[in-house]
């Protein structure tokens, strides 16, 4: 696939297996409210609220979490969709857009993003081939190689371009305009694709073959996913890592199976606990969680699942929680008072003896 | 439309849809053919027309309609009503398509700009046309007509000047609504420039609404239009114009009600022409959905 695209292809591994493919620093974004024409202060969302986290090459991490806790604007600011108010990115060693760093056009063709409405994610006007090749041809392909490479990914992705080349986004289904999505996410050989709840609106049995398909990609292109979804099942499936935020800031990160089996931030469980279970006889009775997240215009001081948490002590709302190791778990961070035998919380002296 | 799903489905544009679509659209297709009949009889109007526009005689002055040699009878000078309602068209029409297609230009890239640029720009720019809005149109038709002075041109600026608001707003809104869909972020994603996109992914999916506003906007403009030249602020006599040959008439209306009526009827017949149209072309565009 690669024989007329080598101008296209910057996607060479620079910085080595053991360097993630992407490190996100202390990401910031607050949306200003606007009040009244007089009201002259102004406040502010947190909608995503300084998050650290790595993405290691060639694996899948999961962001979960319950709506509006900051998932996608997460993925908007990594995709620069959105300016970030401040905060780094690392991409394979170079800082994006920073002196001596890789520049923000090279770090995009390197990352592609799959968002979950697939109607309105493609241009009714255009055919999906013309669709596909429209980014290959800003980037200075010829409109034959482009047209060439668009019917090649549309037959990988699994749509004969023979009959769909020329049909319109309205004539398809909703997993064959997915197909065609990640087809055009795959134009530019990224590196790293942002799944922005891709198959949510998926009926389940297109669901798993759209997954399936998104994990042979993965193993043929070497790609890392950045996985959201609100969809604990497809998560688990999928992802290779898992990433929990509530309120705009990251409760807790480890690897899958950890995660699912041994969570140890409290809102973790909850949110496991809230996915239905096959057994008629383990069916959940009572809802894990109570009350709405609080407003995120101004979250509560120090830890902010502490006013729905059940085991919130004096210590949680004085100081917030930092995003630490948790105890006797490799590769897994958390930020709860009870993983720090320090932090003066009643629980997390058991919870480290134990 | 069954035909649309066969395996090898033909590359069609989305304007052939459109046609077939409005094809079968009765209404609309009798509205293009009395439009048809009506420009065609404008355009060639010298070669048609029974008599000369300018040639008055004071022995057949208002001769009612259905009068042997005039077969819609003549005007209060004796002029050939037949011949005149035919040149008449010539400037009716242009007071209805120029103003409207000058407009649709000028606020179409208007709008297109302030909507994808948004922020305060965008902000800006509505408000400064909103000062448009507080004047009705027919009175903001005739302070510029006047302002400007008596003439064709000068009724054409200033019925253009009416409508670039309006064209404006439709195209701003439309941007606004496109411009957060996913598809121009997938289109930012692939790294291209902000004058490819909107070249590619917004003035397609902007044009077909505001051709249709536009196209609701020619009857607007051809009444307008015929209201300036009826004021005088637009033609001047003796030059065939339906507007200005229903003011003249107007002296007529007890002795002869029926000739005096007809220019207002083409005036009547060729907006409702180009409104049933425009309500057909709207549906037609719609077949996606």
């Amino acid at each position: 696939m690669s024989s007329n695209l080598t101008d296209l292809d910057d996607s060479a591994d620079r910085g080595g297996p053991a360097q993630p493919l992407l490190i996100v620093r202390n990401l910031k974004k607050y949306f200003p409210v606007r009040g009244g024409l007089l009201e002259r202060e102004k406040k502010f969302v947190h909608a995503v609220d300084g998050i650290n986290f790595t993405v290691a090459k060639g694996k899948t991490l999961g962001i979960v979490g319950e709506s509006g806790c900051g998932k996608s604007t997460t993925a908007r600011l990594i995709a620069r969709l959105m300016e970030p108010d401040s905060g780094s990115l690392i991409f394979d060693g170079e800082g994006v857009g920073e002196f001596g760093g890789i520049e923000l056009k090279a770090f995009r063709r390197n990352l592609q993003m799959v968002f979950q409405d697939s109607f309105a994610s493609l241009n009714p006007r255009l055919t999906i081939q013309e669709t596909i090749a429209y980014g290959p041809r800003e980037h200075g392909l010829s409109q034959a190689q482009a047209n060439e490479r668009a019917r090649q990914l549309l037959a990988r992705v699994g749509l004969e371009p023979e009959q769909f080349a020329s049909r319109y986004p309205h004539e398809l289904s909703g997993g064959q305009r997915q197909r065609v999505n990640i087809a055009r996410a795959l134009a530019f050989n990224p590196r790293l694709v942002i799944l922005d709840e891709a198959v949510a609106a998926l009926d389940k049995s297109v669901q798993a073959q759209v997954l399936n398909l998104l994990q042979e990609l993965k193993a043929e292109h070497q790609l890392t996913y950045l996985f959201i979804s609100h969809d604990l099942h497809v998560v688990h499936y999928i992802c290779d890592d898992v990433m929990v935020m509530y309120l705009g800031q990251v409760v807790e990160i480890g690897p899958v199976e950890q995660i699912y089996g041994q969570a140890a931030h409290p809102y973790t469980r909850a949110l496991l606990s809230a996915v239905p279970s096959m057994d008629p006889a383990h069916r959940t009775e009572k809802s894990p969680l109570s009350g709405d997240p609080p407003n995120p215009i101004n979250p509560p001081a120090g830890c902010r699942f502490r006013e729905r948490c059940v085991h919130a002590e004096a210590v949680c709302s004085e100081r917030a929680p930092a995003l630490v190791p948790a105890a006797q778990l490799s590769g897994h961070l958390v930020a709860c008072h009870m993983n720090d035998a320090a932090s003066g919380h009643t629980a997390a002296t058991l919870e480290s003896a134990a | 439309m069954k035909t649309t799903l066969s395996p090898q489905a033909p590359s069609r544009s989305f304007w052939m849809v459109v046609l077939r679509q409005l094809r079968q659209d009765r209404v609309a297709m009798i509205s293009i053919c009395v439009l048809a009949i009506i420009i065609g009889a404008a355009i060639f109007a010298p070669w048609v027309a029974p008599a000369d526009p300018f040639k008055a005689s004071m022995l057949n002055r208002l001769l009612p309609i259905g009068s042997p040699g005039h077969w819609l009878g003549t005007d209060e000078l004796g002029r050939d009503m037949l011949t005149r309602l035919m040149y008449g068209g010539r400037l009716s029409l242009l007071m209805g398509v120029v103003p409207v297609l000058a407009a649709f230009v000028i606020g179409t890239s208007i709008g297109l700009l302030a909507g994808y640029v948004g922020g305060r720009t965008n902000m800006l720019t509505m408000r400064v046309l909103d000062v448009f809005y507080a004047f009705p149109s027919v009175l903001l038709a005739v302070a510029i007509a006047g302002a400007l002075g008596p003439g064709m041109s000068n009724s054409l600026i200033a019925l253009t000047l009416v409508f670039v608001p309006q064209m404006v707003r439709v195209a701003e809104s439309v941007t606004t609504q496109v411009r957060r869909l996913d598809y121009i972020e997938a289109a930012r994603m692939s790294g291209a420039s902000a004058f490819s996109i909107i070249r590619v992914h917004v003035l397609g999916n902007v044009l077909g609404p505001v051709f249709v506003y536009a196209t609701g906007l020619l009857s607007v403009s051809m009444i307008l239009g015929s209201g300036l030249s009826f004021l005088g602020l637009g033609v001047k006599p003796p030059e065939p114009e339906w507007g200005l040959m229903l003011n003249t008439l107007r002296s007529a209306i007890f002795r002869n009600p029926w000739v005096a009526a007809l220019p207002g009827a083409m005036i009547f017949i060729t907006s409702i022409a180009f409104n049933l149209l425009a309500d057909g072309v709207r549906s037609a565009m719609d077949v996606r959905r």
